[in-house]
This record gives C-alpha cells, sequence and structure tokens, in this order.
C-alpha cells in the first residue's frame, strides 16, 4: 500500500471529449477514481470503452478536457509522456507480450529500459511477480509457448514491474478459453485486496460483485450509469443499462 | 586451372576489392536503411517526408549516375577528396539503403500494433519502442528479402569497376590486356562470384533457423 491517504483523487477526467472524425466517441466524459479504488466499466461493444481506457495512458489523444493522474496532467510528448505511462499499466484483450522476447526479459524489461533499474535486481523483481501470479517456471520461455491464461498473468505482471499507481485493463478475459477466465480473474482479485487501484473494463459479474467499488456504465459515448456493483445489477436506473444486463444474463 | 593460378594476383586482388566494397556498403546500407525505414514510420511529418523523398530519389536514380555522380561530379564540389573506392563505398551504400528502408518498412508492418502499444505503456519513448521490439521483430520477418538484398548489392560492386575501382568485375579486362582468353577468365569470376553469393545463403539459413520466432 502507499503512504498516501485512501480517499483522495487519482485518476481525473474532466469534460472529455474525443472524435473520430465524425463519430463523437467520447462525450463529456467526467470520471474520478480514488486512490485504492477498483472500478469496473462495463457497457455494449462499440461504446468507447477502450477509447476511454487508453485515453488515461495517452495511447489515444483527445479533443477536449484534461485528465490528471496523481494531481499531474497528461503531458504532451517526450520523456514526461513515457515517466507518466509508466505510472499507469495497462493490460490488453489480447495479452501483447513482447513475442520475440523471454517471458522474463517481457518483465525486466520496462524496469531496466525505463526505470534504470540494473539487470540482477529488475529479474530479482521480476521472478517474484511471476511467481506471484503463478507463472514463475515459464520464466526462460516465450510467450507462444505459453498458454492465454498464462500469458495474460505475465502481462499483468509486466505492467506491475513498473510499480504503477494505477492499473488499466481492457477486457483482460475477453480473448480467452472459459476455463483460463478463472485464474486471471483470480489474480485480478487479489491484486484489487491488495489495495491496487484498478479501471477494469470487463463483462465479467462475478468480478465485479466480487472486487469493484463501483460500477461505470458506458453508452455510446457516455457515462449513463455509475454505482455501486450491488446496486447496479439488481437495480439498473437506465432502460439502456437495463437492456444491457438482459441481454449480457441471457447468456 | 591455368588462367586462374597463372593470374591469381589479379583474381586475389579483384576479389578483395569486392569483398570490401561488399562489407561496408551492407554495414552502412543496413544501418542508414534502418534510420530511414525507421523515418518513414515515425510519428514526425517532416522525419516522414525526408525518408520518403530520399528512398524516391536515390531509388529511381541508376546505380550507375548514382556512382558516376560520386567518382566524378563529387571531387569538383571542393569538398575533402576522397578514393575512388571510398567513393564507391557511399554511392552503393545510399543506393542499397533505399531497399534495405524499403524491406525494413514492410517487415515493421507485420509486426501487431499491439507490440508497439505494449511497449508504449510501459513508458518506451518511441526510439526505445522501435529498437527494442518492432525492429527486431520486423527483421526476423523480413531475413530472406533482406539477404536478396545483399545479394544484388554484392553483384553491383561489380558497377564500381567502371570507375576505377579494381574489383573482380575488372578481372576480365586486366586478363584480356595479358592475352589470356576472355570466357576462361569469366567463368572463373562467375564461379567466385557463385561462391560468395552461397556464404551470404549459408548466413541468411543461420538467421532464420535462430530467429524462429513462433506466433
Ligand atoms: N482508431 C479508430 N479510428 C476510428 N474509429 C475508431 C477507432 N478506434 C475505435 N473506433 C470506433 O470508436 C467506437 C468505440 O470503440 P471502442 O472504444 O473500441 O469501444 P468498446 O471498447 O466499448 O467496444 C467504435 O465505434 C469504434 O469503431
Ligand atoms: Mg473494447
Amino acid at each position: 500500500m502507499t503512504a498516501h491517504e485512501e480517499g483522495e483523487t487519482l485518476v481525473s477526467l474532466t469534460g472529455v471529449n474525443k472524435h473520430y472524425g465524425s463519430l463523437h466517441v467520447l462525450q463529456d466524459i467526467n470520471l474520478q477514481v480514488k486512490r485504492g479504488e477498483v472500478v469496473v466499466v462495463i457497457g455494449p461493444s462499440g461504446s468507447g470503452k477502450s477509447t476511454l481506457c487508453r485515453t488515461i495512458n495517452r495511447l489515444e489523444t483527445i479533443d477536449e478536457g484534461t485528465i490528471t493522474i496523481d494531481g499531474k496532467e497528461l503531458p504532451a510528448e517526450g520523456r514526461q509522456l513515457a515517466q507518466l505511462r509508466a505510472d499507469v499499466g495497462m493490460v490488453f484483450q489480447s495479452f501483447n507480450l513482447f513475442a520475440h522476447k523471454s517471458i522474463l526479459d517481457n518483465v525486466t524489461l520496462g524496469p531496466i529500459k525505463v526505470n534504470k533499474q540494473d539487470k540482477a535486481g529488475a529479474e530479482k523483481d521480476a521472478m517474484a511477480l511471476l511467481e506471484r501470479v503463478g507463472v514463475g517456471k515459464q520464466a526462460p520461455k516465450l510467450p507462444a509457448q505459453l498458454s492465454g491464461g498464462q500469458q495474460q498473468r505475465v502481462a499483468i505482471a509486466r505492467a506491475l514491474a513498473m510499480k504503477p499507481k494505477v492499473m488499466l485493463f481492457d477486457e483482460p478475459t475477453s480473448a480467452l478459453d472459459p476455463e483460463m477466465i478463472n485464474e486471471v480473474l483470480d489474480v485480478m482479485v487479489q491484486l484489487a485486496k491488495d489495495g491496487m487501484t484498478m479501471i477494469v473494463v470487463t463483462h465479467e459479474m462475478g468480478f465485479a460483485r466480487k472486487a469493484a467499488d463501483r460500477v461505470v456504465f458506458m453508452a455510446d459515448g457516455q457515462i449513463v450509469e455509475d454505482a455501486e456493483p450491488e446496486e447496479f445489477f439488481t437495480n439498473p436506473k437506465s432502460s439502456r443499462a437495463k437492456d444491457f444486463l438482459s441481454k449480457l444474463l441471457s447468456h | 586451372m591455368s588462367t586462374l593460378l597463372d593470374n591469381l594476383d589479379l583474381f586475389t586482388e579483384g576479389f578483395k576489392n569486392t569483398i570490401i566494397l561488399f562489407f561496408f556498403s551492407a554495414i552502412f546500407a543496413v544501418i542508414i536503411g534502418m534510420i530511414v525505414g525507421a523515418m518513414r514510420v515515425s510519428p514526425i511529418p517532416a522525419a516522414r517526408a525526408v525518408g520518403t523523398v530520399y528512398v524516391n530519389l536515390v531509388r529511381n536514380t541508376p546505380l550507375t549516375l548514382i556512382l558516376f555522380f560520386f567518382a566524378l561530379g563529387y571531387p569538383k564540389l571542393g569538398l575533402p577528396q576522397i578514393s575512388f573506392m571510398v567513393a564507391a563505398i557511399v554511392g552503393l551504400s545510399l543506393y542499397t539503403a533505399t531497399y534495405i528502408a524499403e524491406t525494413i518498412r514492410s517487415g515493421i508492418n507485420t509486426v501487431p500494433v499491439g507490440q508497439a502499444e505494449a511497449a508504449r505503456a510501459i513508458g518506451l519513448d518511441f526510439g526505445q519502442t522501435l529498437s527494442l521490439v518492432v525492429l527486431p521483430q520486423a527483421l526476423r520477418a523480413v531475413i530472406p528479402p533482406l539477404f536478396s538484398v545483399l545479394i544484388a548489392l554484392l553483384k553491383n560492386t561489380t558497377v564500381a569497376a567502371g570507375f576505377s575501382v579494381m574489383e573482380a568485375g575488372a578481372i576480365r579486362a586486366n586478363l584480356s590486356e595479358r592475352g589470356e582468353p576472355a570466357m576462361t577468365g569469366l567463368l572463373w569470376v562467375a564461379l567466385g562470384f557463385i561462391l560468395l553469393v552461397a556464404l551470404l545463403s549459408l548466413l541468411q539459413r543461420y538467421f532464420e533457423t535462430k530467429w524462429k520466432v513462433a506466433r
């Protein structure tokens, strides 16, 4: 846990707007995430969830509004931006492990190149992280030799190795075979218990109920609802959310 | 056989210079090619523009003209004088680099965008993303076409013969001055090139097996 006080805002989006050509993909987004909070983002495909995630570490730029991490506005480009990105861990739907590097090297690359940690220390820390997510034995292998569930846990370890202040997950289990979903969710639940600030795009209601402090429902580029998980799942206010949940449950 | 043995001095001198030309041109071409290939995918419009102009200008100019420029035009520019050998290396490097750049660019396009995004997400800057994550994978994907370019470079070194560089392509002319049968000399030179290309192919095979990356 950090020495900082819980309850202060860590991630803040104010009046954020973004267009893809004529598509208004993010419409006046306001979202505050407190230190230690776990926020699940849910919503139909194409509603802008991935885009929202990607703007938070500036993989996508925004047209309007401000985004701050720990009180600092996102720098435009260059070194400072790279440094800020290191504060924001990101886990992708398709894992995106570096295909030409061993599992261990995947995890140590950032600490060595960005944080200038020495190799031995980085490897020691990386091994501890890989053990923590249950893939220590795979360290010398290449990503393609691992199952999807194992790869995604390595991706989580790789992000954690940068000691981020907040972790973003964009549908981390959507590309996984059903039998591997839980091994990844278990790691994420543990991470939430350990106090990590997390923004998680997922349709896994089990995870949302177990680990989330809030559920944010997005539709057509807007935040339509922002509520506690139990409240949202049992008593959604908007018709869009009711509609969405009924489809989700019928699966 | 006697044509070869009686004129071994010519053959060794010729192929030595061919190998020197090839070796240095290959190194510079690969370095310049990587930089230009990277410029062509860079987020900076000016870098992209310079890369594009360079590739299109130099690639569309016949090699002979480029070597002409460095052998005959360059000395008139009032810059420090360079030997024909150096001029040939510069010309061959700049010319071959355009092909290397295009090959590398096509390799970069085979690397899934997620790789670069993951690299940026852990805080690597553009240069690090390119050199540590994208280029190593791009190179692996283009080993065969890259070696085709290098083999073409090896054969292009003979063009330098026309510019007073005594390399293997010039052996035949020197042989006829010594009254040797032209055809036999030519065959020996061809055999020499085939051997050098075979060496390159072996190197290619080595890299292909070493860097076989499962996806
Ligand atoms: N790079 C892009 N260029 C143009 N349109 C895009 C781009 N990325 C996403 N979109 C569009 O933006 C909308 C929101 O996409 P996304 O954020 O991926 O939604 P979600 O993750 O909720 O499914 C979609 O309509 C998608 O087609
Ligand atoms: Mg998405």
